[in-house]
């Protein structure tokens, strides 16, 4: 740059501005040549983050039962109103989803239903090639949604942590301690 | 019996030159997206058939099936019109440009020119002045503020171009002693121009490539300004024509800048026609390097760009040259 500095203010300023023009020239010349980053979706699928949010199951705890309760939360969850179900009981007293609608057409996909429900049984999966032509297509029932497995807990059963137990009586949940017999401490 | 044969070769030629240039404008489109996204180290399109080379097939189809709609308030007719205006003259620019030497059947010479204007410069100036016109016009029938402002732009910055572009010719007009464009392409037999006349070829060039309203002079179609300047209300194949325009225009430019400072068809062993296509894609190829290189002008630094450092230039080249030229002949 010292040999530039001699030269007159108009001569300066056109070597500078052309070897600056050059410059970026020169630039986008050799990324022409690069190896191309471009993922040809159809013939190569990017393997996807466990967490990936896209297609809701309904997931089964390891004793094959249905997680599901019915309790509504991630209907109220969901901010555009795309699951729909009804409540019932099971001849044992527990609550199960008599019907479980989720409209995808609807669904954004946000994960929020994910996230509240309390025994982990509606769940995104990273699988999302299921788009159509026929918006009623879209509409999944329970029987599409229910899957044969823990999705991403597959240890998880939430009658062992909560709710009334069926075996053994109180203080038969994992982490629960025995019930204080409320008499002991009377004077 | 030689008057209809004169005007059945003239149809040969006009369409020979029609579709190759039409053809040419429609894969250029695709080459651009292409060289973009490669040198952007991305694809781009390579579905449409092999390698994506049907793409402009598709995206013709699309634009003739789309809707042609006349926005309310337009100037209706005008609106109508103004696509065609660029459409055309970008092709009628080829009427005086020799792609070619010329062909001998059954003794009959037949030059590879539909026209060879004795004005032919004149003529290419001339109607890159109309086209002009398509440009303000649509944006001011559009009845639109974006439009609008697209169209004043481009006749200003248009009108700008023009000078520097009509002034950087002279000194090849001076050289070759002629304004018809076959003229100076034999002028051009021992070197081709540029050589002698790089600063000529330099304006010509960034002038070429403002009036084709390209990156880095795209002002006129500032998307994010502009939305899309002047022709921001048109769709179907109206925008399509404007698209057309566009790049007949690129091919056009090329082909001037070929035939002023690269020699034309000049060239040892291979084809004339060969030699003129070549130089007329790595012009083009020059083109679509630049608007992926640089960004947009600043609207004053566009008009210091043309009327301080362009016509300054080219006129101080003019003068040089003169007194060159009479140093060497005196």
């Amino acid at each position: 740059m010292a040999k530039i500095t001699k030269k007159s203010g108009y001569v300066q300023e056109t070597i500078e501005i052309f070897s600056g023009l050059a410059q970026g020239m020169a630039t986008t010349l050799i990324h022409l040549f690069r190896r191309k980053i471009t993922e040809q979706y159809p013939e190569y699928k990017r393997p996807l983050p466990d967490r990936t949010r896209a297609r809701i199951i309904l997931t089964r705890d390891p004793d094959g039962q249905e997680r599901c309760v019915a309790c509504f939360l991630c209907a109220a969850a969901c901010p555009v109103s795309c699951i729909s179900m009804e409540g019932a009981e099971r001849e044992d007293g527990r609550r199960r989803a008599s019907w479980f609608r989720i409209n995808f057409a609807r669904c954004i996909y946000c994960g929020l239903c994910e996230e509240a429900c309390p025994t982990l049984a509606i769940q995104l999966t990273p699988f999302f090639e299921f788009c159509g032509n026929d918006i009623l297509k879209l509409v999944a029932e329970k029987e599409d949604l229910l899957v044969n497995h823990g999705g991403k807990n597959n240890d998880y059963n939430f009658y062992r942590y909560a709710g009334v137990a069926m075996v053994g009586g109180k203080g038969t949940h994992i982490n629960e301690k025995k019930p204080v017999n409320v008499k002991s401490n009377l004077p | 019996m030689s008057f209809v044969l004169g005007i059945i070769v003239l149809f040969a030629k006009l369409g020979m030159v029609l579709v190759g240039l039409l053809l040419g404008a429609g894969w250029l489109t695709f080459w651009e997206r292409r060289l973009l996204a490669w040198i952007q180290i991305r694809l781009g399109p390579n579905r449409a058939g092999p390698w994506g080379l049907l793409q402009p097939v598709a995206d013709i189809v699309k634009l003739l099936t789309k809707e042609d709609l006349v926005p309310q308030g337009a100037d209706r007719w005008i609106f109508l019109y103004a696509p065609a205006v660029v459409a055309v003259t970008a092709l009628l620019v080829f009427a005086v440009v020799p792609f070619g030497d010329s062909w001998t059947f059954f003794g009959r010479r037949f030059p590879l020119v539909i026209a060879d204007l004795n004005v032919g410069l004149l003529f290419v100036l001339a109607l890159s002045s109309i086209s002009v016109y398509g440009v303000a016009l649509g944006g001011w029938a559009s009845n639109s503020k974006f439009s609008l402002l697209g169209g004043v732009r481009s006749a200003a910055q248009m009108i700008s171009y023009e000078l520097s572009l009509g002034l950087s010719l002279v000194p090849v007009v001076m050289l070759a002693q002629s304004f018809s464009l076959v003229d100076i392409v034999q002028a051009q037999a021992k070197y081709p121009f540029i050589l002698v006349q790089p600063v000529a070829f330099l304006i010509f060039f960034i002038s070429a490539v403002a009036e084709v309203k390209r990156i880095p002079f795209d002002l006129p179609e500032a998307e994010n300004e502009l939305v899309a300047g002047y022709h921001t209300e048109y769709s179907g194949m109206r925008f399509g024509l404007y698209f057309l325009g566009e790049y007949v225009t690129m091919v056009v430019l090329g082909a001037l800048a070929a035939v002023f400072f690269l020699g034309g068809w000049k060239g040892p062993v291979l084809p004339s026609i060969i030699w003129f296509l070549a130089k007329v894609s790595v012009i083009v190829f020059v083109q679509i390097w630049l608007r992926a290189t640089f960004p947009r002008l600043r609207y004053d630094q566009l008009m210091h760009l043309g009327w301080k450092v362009l016509i300054p230039a080219a006129l101080l080249n003019i003068v040089v040259t003169g007194a060159v030229i009479l140093l060497i002949k005196g």
